[in-house]
């Protein structure tokens, strides 16, 4: 079942030595899946994610043939109504927490108004599934989390939070932005593993964007990876290994291995034709 | 002799209440000409050691000799900076935002008293494989990559015996950070460098030292070869949590 | 070189020499400016005001200083004096005009004195910290406690009235808030990877503050003088006005709004026409000032 159909999505800024396309023509589905999006800074694949949640502010142009979200599409509505997806249909985790929780408010607090916003319900049960949420998302003694601040918490428990708060609203799509690059890589795993549970258990989409091919690898079960502003090649997570496009070799190969010791590692030698390899022109 | 040894180093930073003890009796010996690796989690004391080193960290106790010379607490002297030097993680952070390529440069070959700055500007540049139509770009003008080259160049430009390497390329991109540690392969064999490096990802301190120390809450667990980690034969129950998430 | 080649030379990516270098970074704020249309009026406005002050024997029609008593209080329009005379006749348009040398020399001065001894105390202050910076940052905050006026009203009367004096007066009760955003600016920058870089070449404080500090407080408070300015100009003219800045038959604004109180109910102009010049010039600097602080602001174009 397809949860998310994105067509043809385009987004520009425009600069002093013209018009910059950050996204360029990027097509995919989501459904009931983990999808990994693979790629190095200034790939877009961040800014594919915030042009699904419409958080592109001006002067950036987002254009798409559609984006549609049962069956309406999202560049269609209104601004209130784009408000109501946001959270209750699809929520994005952002890599730092740091940046994400509001410090001068409680973390309960902040949790019961992710919840109370899209659900009409008491205080108390607000709190109640918030602290249930943060059970859920392997927090020993939510109650004590609950009053406390964000400043108060790790970077691992933040990270933590945040999902709680986002998954609260029970969204059918998670989009997750580098959720784990700030965070130790211990405490990583502890994270992607809470993500996945959750993710399975509520029979959620979930978009990974990241940069840690590794990681998408081991995590999704496919995998979009995107090259100055397109995908060039999508395959199946388990398969990236075998890889055919020379980006994605190259981006493999360019990692130390722990296994195999060498003295020089690969570089990667980048082709211009990448760029405008497969793909549709741009919207008239 | 070693080239740095370290030992009983305490370094705390603020007083009273605040105090942290950010390394707790650490001891290190780093040969000539050898790659040592720092290994640990955020906040596991691994960048201090290199702050206390560098006289960045002020506060610090016990014994940190260089080439055999032990050195004072407080200031250290030019002849010193000439003798070690630092890259920092974040490239977009160590550069000066209005000063050229070449102000950046000329300004570190004339604090280190070298003559002919011209031709070692150039001279540089070329070691660190950036093109000479870089050197009078703003940092904003270049890449991650490319600034973390010019931060390269800036740290050898005083011609030095030891590298501390402080999370070179966590900031860059994989396929820029290959170019970067292959980079610093080559300039070690070129330069007879010591390396001092500290990062949070094992497969790259693998890749890059001899030997390496694995640092929790300040202090050293253990210090092993690359060879004997590649065999997984760490002991510390953490260094083999540290293994285990480090191999996917 | 043509005008589209000299335009690619500045707007290159890779400049080939510091000169170059310099200029295409001097020419990309230009740019950046030129594209705020308010901040242009501004700069226009006072482009305008320097010429005028500069050719002021040519421009005027009269002495500024020629007393004509048959003619005195002349309104707006008369033929040879276009914005009239004052109480002693003098013609207000030439005064205004060599008034605006003075308002000038004010401003100049101020802008020089002001925000050079902020940036110092300020960044000595920061950079250096523990004991320097809580001396002078208790001697900044003694200044700032005492209203501005008052005190510079309390210097001009201990050194006597005069524009020199007024100016001193003013810059001594002006450099406070500089000092304050200097060491603010100084204590970020202090902390950051490539002061620390520069400390491990081994640079002394006082290289780290005149070459890598300075260059980054200095565009702060350059957009904060231009904003001030407006202010300088009005204490200025307040003291003018008091009778304690510049002296009669001195054409300076605030002695002629002075000058001109005492007929503002019939006589309306001869107090209004320098006070719009007043307002016009603190008008143009503000708006000169919004829009240094979008091109200078390091912060403000990150994008």
């Amino acid at each position: 079942m397809t949860l998310l159909d994105v067509q043809n999505l385009w987004v520009r800024f425009p600069t002093r030595q013209g018009l910059f396309e950050a996204v360029r023509g990027v097509s995919f589905t989501l459904g009931k899946e983990r999808l990994g999006i693979v790629g190095e800074s200034g790939s877009g694949k961040s800014m594919t994610g915030r042009a699904i949640l419409r958080l592109i502010r001006p002067p950036g142009i987002v254009e798409a043939d559609h984006i549609t979200l049962e069956g309406r599409n999202l560049l269609d509505l209104p601004e209130t109504a784009m408000r109501d997806i946001r959270g209750e249909k699809i929520s994005m985790v952002m890599q730092d927490p740091k940046f994400s929780l509001n410090p001068v408010m409680r973390i309960g607090d902040q949790i019961m108004e992710a919840y109370l916003v899209h659900n009409r319900v008491s205080k108390s049960e607000a709190w109640t599934r918030s602290v249930e949420m943060l059970q859920a998302v392997s927090i020993r003694d939510p109650e004590r989390v609950m009053r406390a601040f964000p400043h108060e918490m790790s970077g691992g428990m933040g990270q933590r939070i945040m999902i709680a708060m986002m998954l609260i609203p029970n969204p059918q799509i998670l989009i997750a932005d580098e959720p784990t690059s700030a965070l130790d890589v211990t405490v990583q795993r502890q994270v992607l593993d809470i993500m996945d549970r959750l993710v399975r258990e509520r029979g959620m989409g979930l978009i990974f964007i990241s940069h840690d091919l590794n990681l998408v690898a081991d995590f999704c079960d496919r995998v979009l990876i995107m090259y100055a502003g397109r995908i060039v090649e999508t395959c199946d997570a388990g398969k990236l290994h075998e890889a055919r496009h020379p980006y994605t070799q190259g981006l493999l190969n360019s990692l130390p291995r722990f296994d195999q010791p060498r003295k020089h590692l690969d570089v990667l030698k980048r082709d211009a034709a990448w760029a405008d390899a497969p793909g549709q022109k741009g919207p008239a | 002799m070693s080239m740095i040894a370290i030992s009983d180093l305490n370094v705390w930073y603020g007083q009273g209440r605040d105090l942290v003890n950010a390394v707790r009796n650490v001891a290190l010996a780093v040969q000539p000409g050898e790659s040592f690796g720092l290994v640990g989690e955020s906040g596991s004391g691994k960048s201090t050691i290199l702050r206390a080193i560098t006289g960045l960290a002020p506060n610090w106790s016990g014994r940190i000799e260089i080439a055999g010379q032990a050195l004072a607490p407080g200031r250290r002297d030019r002849e010193f900076y000439r003798r070690v030097q630092m890259v920092f993680q974040d490239p977009y952070a160590s550069l000066h935002p209005r000063h050229t390529v070449d102000q950046v440069l000329g300004e570190t070959l004339y604090l280190a008293g070298l003559k002919g700055v011209d031709e070692r500007i150039t001279q540089l540049l070329d070691d660190v494989g950036l093109s000479r139509k870089f050197r009078f770009r703003y940092p904003h003008q270049l890449s991650g990559g490319q600034r973390q080259r010019v931060a390269i160049a800036r740290a050898l430009a005083g011609e030095p015996d030891i590298l501390l390497l402080d999370e070179p390329t966590s900031a860059l991109d994989v396929s820029v950070q290959a170019e970067i540690l292959n980079l610093l392969t080559d300039l070690r064999d070129e330069h007879d460098l010591t390396y001092l490096m500290v990062s949070h990802d094992l497969p790259v301190i693998s890749h890059m030292c001899d030997r390496l120390a694995v640092m929790k809450d300040g202090e050293v667990l253990e210090t092993l070869s690359v060879d004997a980690l590649r065999a997984m034969q760490a002991e510390h129950l953490y260094s083999i949590s540290l293994l285990k998430a480090s191999v996917v | 070189m043509s005008d589209t080649t000299l335009r690619q030379w500045l707007l290159s990516d890779a400049p080939t020499s510091r000169r170059q270098a310099r200029l295409a970074s001097l020419y990309k704020g230009w740019l950046n400016f030129r594209s705020n249309t308010m901040a242009m009026f501004g700069l226009g406005i006072l482009v305008f005001l320097v010429l005028i002050a500069f050719c002021a024997p040519l421009v005027a029609p009269h002495d500024p200083y020629a007393q004509d008593l048959a003619n005195r209080l002349q309104p707006i329009g008369t033929e040879g004096h276009l914005l009239g005379t004052d109480s002693l006749g003098r013609d207000i348009l030439s005064r205004l005009i060599y008034g605006s040398r003075i308002t000038l020399y004010i401003v100049t001065l101020v802008a020089l004195i002001a925000p050079v001894a902020g940036l110092l105390v300020g960044t000595v202050s920061g950079y250096l910290g523990g004991w320097a910076d809580i001396v002078l940052m208790r001697i900044t905050d003694i200044f700032l406690a005492f209203p501005r006026l008052v005190l510079a009203l309390a210097f001009v009367a201990a050194l006597g009235a005069g524009i020199e004096n007024a100016v001193l007066a003013i810059s001594l009760t002006a450099w406070p808030p500089y000092a304050r955003i200097a060491r603010a600016e100084t204590l970020t920058i202090r902390s950051s990877d490539y002061i620390s870089a520069v400390r491990l070449q081994g640079a002394g404080p006082l290289r780290i503050i005149t070459k890598h500090i300075w260059p980054l407080c200095i565009s702060s408070l350059i957009v904060r003088v231009t904003l001030d300015m407006a202010g300088i100009i009005l204490a200025a003219a307040g003291l003018g006005f008091l009778g304690l800045g510049a002296q009669p038959p001195s054409p300076e604004w605030g002695a002629m709004i002075s000058g001109g109180r005492r007929f503002i109910l019939d006589h309306w102009w001869v107090a209004t026409v320098p006070g719009l010049a007043i307002f016009t010039v603190s008008l143009a600097f503000n708006l000169l000032g919004d829009g240094l602080r979008d091109v200078l602001d390091p912060k403000g174009n990150s994008q």
